[in-house]
């Protein structure tokens, strides 16, 4: 996964034209140099299935961001009933496919009645959040503890690969579940949502840690022995600057890569929690907990699970598809 | 190696001896800073206070948490006795502690549920393993062929897909709409028909996630072991493909895979927790997430040993078998 010393991911040193295709006059003989990031972003924008996913990512992510607007205008408050839309015998959804019509674009829930759209749009958010606060907290712990194992070596480095090997072997599924049902629902004076939130993004980040960490270690270990390192350290450069000006940018590619496909992983972390009962707590919506309600009346009206299901594969699938093309973009080894 | 595997075992003591410290101190910790009392869940909110006394001496709810760990653990190996005056109840080694909900023994209700986890991981094991690794073969083989592509497209979906969602789908669909009956869980030794009928749609949508994962992973091990130099040997010098294949082209490119499957069948025995709560089986997970929501701590204690010693485990062996498989490899 490495660049290589010799290719700066910055592209401020060489940028001779903008692009190496276009024509040159006679006289003109400059060879257009460039960049590991451009060469990387020409190949992934050929890369149609990454772009795709990258576009359903966006997609998603302005979705969350206009929520309250979205429901304004084609949803109903996401804790609204709504029993006029029920079945009252079967408890059951009028009309076809869960009662999808044009008031409720997403039909409403068995029972009582609340508009799927609305939840939908919320468990977004929340899903959303989740996953990449808790990729961005792994990221930062993975890169600081999986880099100074790997520069500073010795009893540091056993003590973190210790730790590291140990997180690895922790039933962490069972022990997040255990953690998270014992926590006091509000904390830090937010609502139950958003504090439940910023426990899953805790407990999430922090078990993802080591795998990010075990790359930059190893990463850090070969980084460490390469020439431009002992070159900028006989120029008289400190530690820090070695750490962050030299080595850091040479990590960046699989940092960003394997950040990307941690989140993947992480939304069906937040996603098994809250179907579990241990995620965002009701009556606040989430795709996971949409899916544990639809345990009851999967038989009876299968839309009711196979929405929330169906966004969760979407959402999953666009980030694999993503990190897959930035992965191949960013590895020149790579095919 | 006498000496590698003795300093691999008191390594994987030592973890576990971590792993429950830390899971006691989080329970013995959090119910302590939001004012609760476990001797209440013993005996519930109505009991007059001696008799909450008489659980809290019995169980030895106000020792410091070292002391109750340490206790913990001299009952593990030894057992150990509950005593409250007159009240003496023996718990025979190895002791887990009482259920606070049910007052059963705790560790003869998880050897119960054994069964039912080992069942379902070993079962979906065989399959996710034969699916995953001979379409992965097959397509590094036949590499930008249209099957190729095709299986590659379906382990996508694969690995995108959670099982409580695929879960659900086969149940609707095989259960509901074609009649198969529910999944259910029979000891092999009673009906190996009913254990394998019971387990098979669970075996299978389990295997399916899983052999999405393998069959990536598998091929683009294939693909570069492949590329080798000594693959290129093998067939200069006249070596028929099979054995170019079989012999040389597998043994390499298959082994990162065995760390991995060890990862993966000792968290799944440790309690498959999404899969049981889906069908309904009742292993180990199914118990642990049960002693979650009613805070039973000795329960959920239980599970979390038995999870942390199948993945330690599973780690030493595959290091051991790692040492027969990689020459390259030296114990040491």
């Amino acid at each position: 996964m490495s660049l290589g010393p010799e290719a700066p991911i910055s592209d401020e040193i060489v940028a001779p034209t903008d692009d190496a295709a276009v024509e040159r006059t006679a006289g003109e003989k400059a060879i257009a140099g460039r960049s590991l990031r451009q060469i990387a972003w020409r190949r992934l924008k050929k890369d149609r299935v990454a772009v795709g996913g990258g576009i359903v990512i966006l997609v998603l992510i302005f979705i969350a961001i206009i929520a309250p607007l979205l429901i304004k205008l084609f949803g109903h408050p996401f804790d609204e009933y709504h029993n006029e839309k029920i079945d009252p015998t079967l408890g059951l959804p009028l009309g076809h496919l869960g009662g999808i019509s044009k008031d409720y674009i997403l039909g409403v829930e068995p029972v009582n009645g609340r508009d799927i759209f609305s939840r939908i749009v919320y468990g977004a958010q929340t899903t959303l959040t989740v996953a990449f606060l808790s990729a961005f907290l792994s990221t930062i712990l993975g890169v600081l503890f999986g880099m100074t194992a790997g520069f500073v070596g010795g009893w540091v480095d056993s003590i973190v690969s210790r730790i590291m090997d140990f997180l690895l072997a922790f039933p962490q599924l069972l022990f997040s579940i255990a953690l998270v049902s014992v926590l006091p629902p509000t904390s830090f004076g937010l609502g139950p949502r958003w504090s439940r939130v910023l426990v899953l993004v805790a407990v999430i980040g922090f078990f993802g840690w080591p795998y990010i960490g075990r790359i930059v270690r190893g990463q850090t270990l070969s980084l460490r022995e390469r020439e431009f390192v002992e070159a900028s350290r006989s120029l008289g450069a400190r530690s820090p600057r070695i750490l962050f000006r030299e080595m850091l940018p040479n990590l960046a590619a699989p940092i960003l890569v394997y950040t990307t496909l941690i989140i993947p992983t992480n939304i069906l972390t937040e996603a098994a929690l809250s179907f579990l009962g241990v995620g965002i707590p009701p009556p606040y919506p989430s795709w996971g907990g949409m899916l544990s309600d639809a345990l009851q009346f999967y038989r009876y009206d299968p839309m009711f699970m196979i929405i929330p299901g169906a966004m969760i594969f979407i959402t999953v699938l666009a980030f694999n598809l993503f990190g897959d093309g930035l992965r191949d973009a960013l590895d020149p080894k790579a095919h | 190696m006498l000496a590698y595997l003795i300093r691999r075992l008191i390594n994987a003591v030592l973890t576990l001896i971590v792993v429950t410290f830390v899971t006691f101190c989080v329970f013995f910790l959090v119910p302590k800073a939001t004012g609760s009392d476990p001797a209440l869940l013993y005996v519930g909110k109505q009991a007059d206070p001696a008799a909450i006394a008489g659980i809290r001496e019995k169980f030895g709810f106000n020792d410091p948490v070292i002391v109750q760990y340490g206790k913990f653990l001299k009952g593990l190996v030894f057992g150990r006795d509950y005593v409250s005056g007159a009240d003496i109840t023996h718990c025979s080694a190895p002791c887990l502690g009482y259920s606070f909900k049910t007052s059963q023994e705790v560790w003869p209700l998880l050897i119960d549920a054994l069964p039912v986890t080992v069942s379902l991981a070993i079962g979906a094991a065989v399959l996710w393993v034969l699916m995953g690794v001979s379409f992965g073969v097959i397509s590094a083989l036949r590499r930008g062929t249209i099957w190729d592509r095709s299986v590659m497209t379906v382990a996508l979906a694969g690995v995108s897909l959670p099982i409580y969602f695929t879960g659900l789908l086969s149940l609707s669909i095989f259960v509901y709409w074609l009649g198969f009956p529910n999944p259910s869980f029979t000891p092999f030794f009673d009906n190996p028909w009913h254990w394998f009928t019971g387990l098979i749609l669970p075996w299978i949508t389990l295997a399916f996630l899983f052999a999405a994962t393998y069959a990536r992973l598998t091929r683009a091990n294939m693909l570069e072991t492949l590329g080798e130099d000594y693959i290129r040997t093998a067939r200069a010098k006249g070596l028929r493909e099979r054995a170019v294949i079989g012999k040389h082209g597998l043994r390499s490119g298959l082994t990162p895979l065995v760390t991995v499957f060890g990862l993966d069948l000792g968290a799944l025995l440790g309690g498959a927790v999404l899969t049981e709560a889906v069908y309904n089986l009742r292993g180990l997970g199914y118990y642990a997430l049960n002693g979650i929501r009613q805070s039973d701590l000795p329960v959920i204690l239980g599970v979390t040993l038995f999870a942390a010693t199948f993945i330690v485990i599973a780690n030493l062996i595959v290091d051991l078998l790692y040492g027969v498989i990689d020459p390259r490899v030296r114990l040491g």
